[in-house]
């Protein structure tokens, strides 16, 4: 009898309060899945609600209006001395000739205020961009070609629909005449909504219609060049050094400790230090990505080396021990064996460290990279700016234009890191080896 | 012979009867043409005593194998015997260990070239994630013991032959070696071992993670090694050690009880702790 109470259940006692209990563990895993499933749905919304506004915002800003023109290529006027080069075609008359391109093609305004409204209505930068094509297309000289202009940027935020007509004159960027204008150009289909060349191969300008980032887009480019060229050989043998042949000891521990520090270090004070450093103490021009991409590269060096060292350690020990019995040095082990096995990981970390960096704003102010530049460097040395800032500097212009097209670099920026991040999976694909 | 039995017997009880663990190693330690020389060998992992003054020959071209329970210290002994045990930071050997009448503890000797003496196959079959040729080539490659392209075809061949692989993997010799199946991948270690021409390979217990079969074919290759090579292997099946090897060293927390040849130590133990482990009484 004794015996049987110290047994416990019986067998049916026990079948029922498995039952129970089963019922219990799968009501709590039920709500454990639901609120999983809502967590996700509740991230994705987010991420549909910010890619719907950015690309909403975002692809009308690739586009422009722009106006076809007849224009007369008269080499007298535009090659005065007749050697086609950018020297001699600097004295031609190109603003001229666009102008009278355009006055043909209202049907000649007469007077001087009518032609006043009418320049208004095309770019400023129009003559430029003449001069740019008779350089690259010298054979077509002395005929009679037609080209598109970009439209000025009130008139084409007018064509957008953005500026009514019933607002009272004195109110509008764009006069009764020019619109008159616009309906004239716009009857004779010469008005065009194209995909804007102006934004991916103009430089900064302050006319919003000519703006465009591929300075920015360069300047990105060879700051991060600059910081991926040094982040990642010092983050490598950081990690390599302190995982696989630093002793532990107090030393050590306390470089880790500070590595770990600096990753959490707010990005402007490595602007200012680079300030205080690098154009301060060693006296290196402002603003050029040689510059920027050292302080990204110090910003970066903490994250390369964590990561790089988290998949250091996951590198089974059972290869270095097949390395090192069949006789493999230290040094051998490492870059037979250890850092190919590691790379997948490394370049991972690396390449979160330069999405970091490429969308990093408050460290190049510091520097000077916000400056406002309008040749394209053509070098690392040279003064430029970056994507995030150049897009900084456009939201803050009050022009309704540069609305559109800080929405359309943001898509540009975006692109940029995506491809990147493809890049990487990519490398790391071809790069994965199974043991 | 009826006395000698009993007489033995007699020796044998008294023994077994004090199950404590003797002061100095029971048997024969001295092997008569001793390629390594193991004498009073310490290892300390930080503060725990993991190998207790061991003194032990380890004869030419004959097989020994190290017996024992588990965490008693075969592997770590066998690690020190190519000083495997350099990469554990907590680690610290002391006595000596000769081979040629060099200690290889001593600072001049070069960790690198003992290694290429003394070769490696570990528990768990660990071929790199690089081809079968490039497996058994890494070793001749770092070590320059190939002078042209054939000469080192010539030795993966030879090295894979003698591991009893080469039937099976001639024709994919280009695949990941990790692509073999677990006996294939220890034999495959075994020729990675061998191709650096080794005097001496240890094997720590080599056929744990393989199935009967697989076994079977890396005893019978001990076996055919055990002419060109000195081979020391650790294990946990009594069958193995007394089918492959010609001596047997008992190890018990941290101390060598006895040694001696291997039918000896399996009919007739000297001491009681090792009659209980291969009678199966614990272990
Ligand atoms: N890396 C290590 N660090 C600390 N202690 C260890 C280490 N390796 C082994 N030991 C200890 O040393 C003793 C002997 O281990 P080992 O040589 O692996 O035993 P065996 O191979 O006979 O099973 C065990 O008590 C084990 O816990
Ligand atoms: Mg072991």
């Amino acid at each position: 009898m004794s015996n049987q109470v110290s047994f416990g259940l019986s067998p049916e006692r026990a079948a029922e309060r498995v039952a129970e209990s089963i019922s219990l563990r799968k009501r709590r895993e039920n709500r454990f899945l639901f609120l999983g499933k809502s967590a996700v749905a509740v991230a994705l919304g987010f991420l549909v609600l910010l890619f719907a506004g950015i690309l909403s915002k975002g692809i009308p800003g690739l586009f422009q209006h722009y106006v076809t023109l007849d224009v007369q290529l008269d080499a007298e006027r535009l090659d005065p001395s007749g050697q086609g080069t950018l020297e001699s075609l600097a004295d031609g008359d190109f603003d001229g000739v666009v102008r009278d391109a355009l006055y043909e093609a209202l049907g000649g305004p007469t007077g001087r205020k009518a032609k006043r409204q009418a320049r208004r209505l095309i770019s400023s930068g129009s003559g430029q961009r003449l001069m740019h094509h008779v350089l690259d297309n010298p054979d077509q000289m002395r005929s009679k070609v037609a080209l598109q202009f970009a439209v000025d940027d009130d008139v084409d935020t007018f064509l957008r629909g953005l500026i009514s007509r019933d607002t009272p004159e004195a109110d509008r960027r764009v006069s009764d005449q020019m619109i008159s204008y616009i309906d004239l150009l716009q009857a004779k289909g010469r008005i065009s909504y194209e995909i804007s060349d102006y934004l991916f191969f103009g430089s900064a300008s302050r006319d919003a219609e000519m703006a465009g980032i591929r300075g920015a887009l360069v300047g990105s480019i060879l700051t991060l060049l600059v910081c991926i060229v040094i982040a990642f050989p010092l983050g490598v043998a950081t990690a390599v050094y302190l995982e696989e042949m630093a002793p532990k000891n107090r030393l050590t521990e306390i470089i880790e400790i500070n590595i770990n520090n600096l990753a959490a270090v707010p990005s402007v004070v490595f602007g200012i230090m680079g300030l205080a450093v690098f154009i301060v103490i060693f006296g290196m021009p402002r603003s050029i990505p040689l510059v920027g991409g050292i302080v990204l590269a110090l910003m970066t060096l903490p994250t390369i080396i964590i990561s790089s060292r988290a998949s250091i350690r996951a590198v089974p020990p059972s290869i270095r021990d097949a390395a090192l019995g069949v006789g493999a040095s230290k040094m051998q082990t490492i870059t037979h064996h250890v850092l190919p096995l590691a790379m997948p990981g490394m370049l991972t970390g690396t390449i979160i460290g330069m999405a970091q960096a490429l969308g990093e704003t408050a460290p190049l102010l510091m520097i000077g990279m916000v400056a406002f530049i309008v040749d394209v460097p053509s070098g690392v040395t040279e003064p430029g700016t970056v994507l995030p800032v150049q897009i900084f500097m456009w939201a803050d212009f009050a022009e309704r234009m540069f609305i559109q097209k800080t929405s359309a670099a943001i898509i540009v920026l975006l692109a940029f890191l995506i491809t990147m991040n493809a890049a990487a999976i990519l490398l790391r694909k071809k790069l994965e080896r199974r043991w | 012979m009826q006395l000698e039995e009993s007489s033995r017997m007699v020796q044998t009880t008294s023994t077994l009867e004090a199950r404590t663990i003797p002061d100095s190693t029971l048997g024969q330690i001295h092997a008569d043409n001793p390629r390594m020389k193991a004498r009073n060998v310490d290892v300390f992992y930080a503060d725990k005593h993991a190998i207790d003054n061991i003194s032990l020959d380890i004869g030419s071209g004959q097989v020994i194998s190290f017996i024992g329970p588990s965490g008693c210290g075969k592997s770590t002994f066998l690690r020190c015997l190519n000083r495997m045990n350099d990469t554990i930071d907590s680690c610290r050997v002391s006595g000596e260990i000769m081979i040629d009448d060099q200690n290889i503890y001593d600072s001049s000797i070069d960790v690198v070239l003992l290694r290429a003496r003394v070769g490696m196959v570990f528990q768990k079959p660990n071929p790199f994630p690089k081809s079968i040729f490039d497996n058994v080539a890494y070793g001749p490659r770092i070590h320059g013991l190939a002078t042209s392209k054939v000469e080192l075809d010539h030795i993966v061949e030879t090295s894979l032959q003698r591991a009893g692989l080469w039937e099976e993997v001639r024709d994919r010799l280009d695949q990941p070696g990790t692509g073999l199946s677990g006996g294939q991948q220890q034999r495959l270690c075994i020729a990675r071992a061998i191709a650096v021409s080794p005097e001496v390979i240890l094997m720590d217990e080599p056929c744990s993670a393989l199935d009967p079969i697989a076994t079977a074919k890396i005893e019978e290759l001990i076996s055919e090694l055990r002419e060109q090579y000195t081979i020391v292997i650790v294990t946990h099946s009594m069958q193995q050690a007394a089918r492959v090897s010609d001596r047997t060293a008992y190890f018990h927390l941290g101390k060598l009880i006895e040694v001696g040849d291997t039918k000896q130590v399996f009919t007739n133990p000297l001491h009681a702790l090792t009659q209980d482990y291969i009678t199966g009484r614990f272990g």
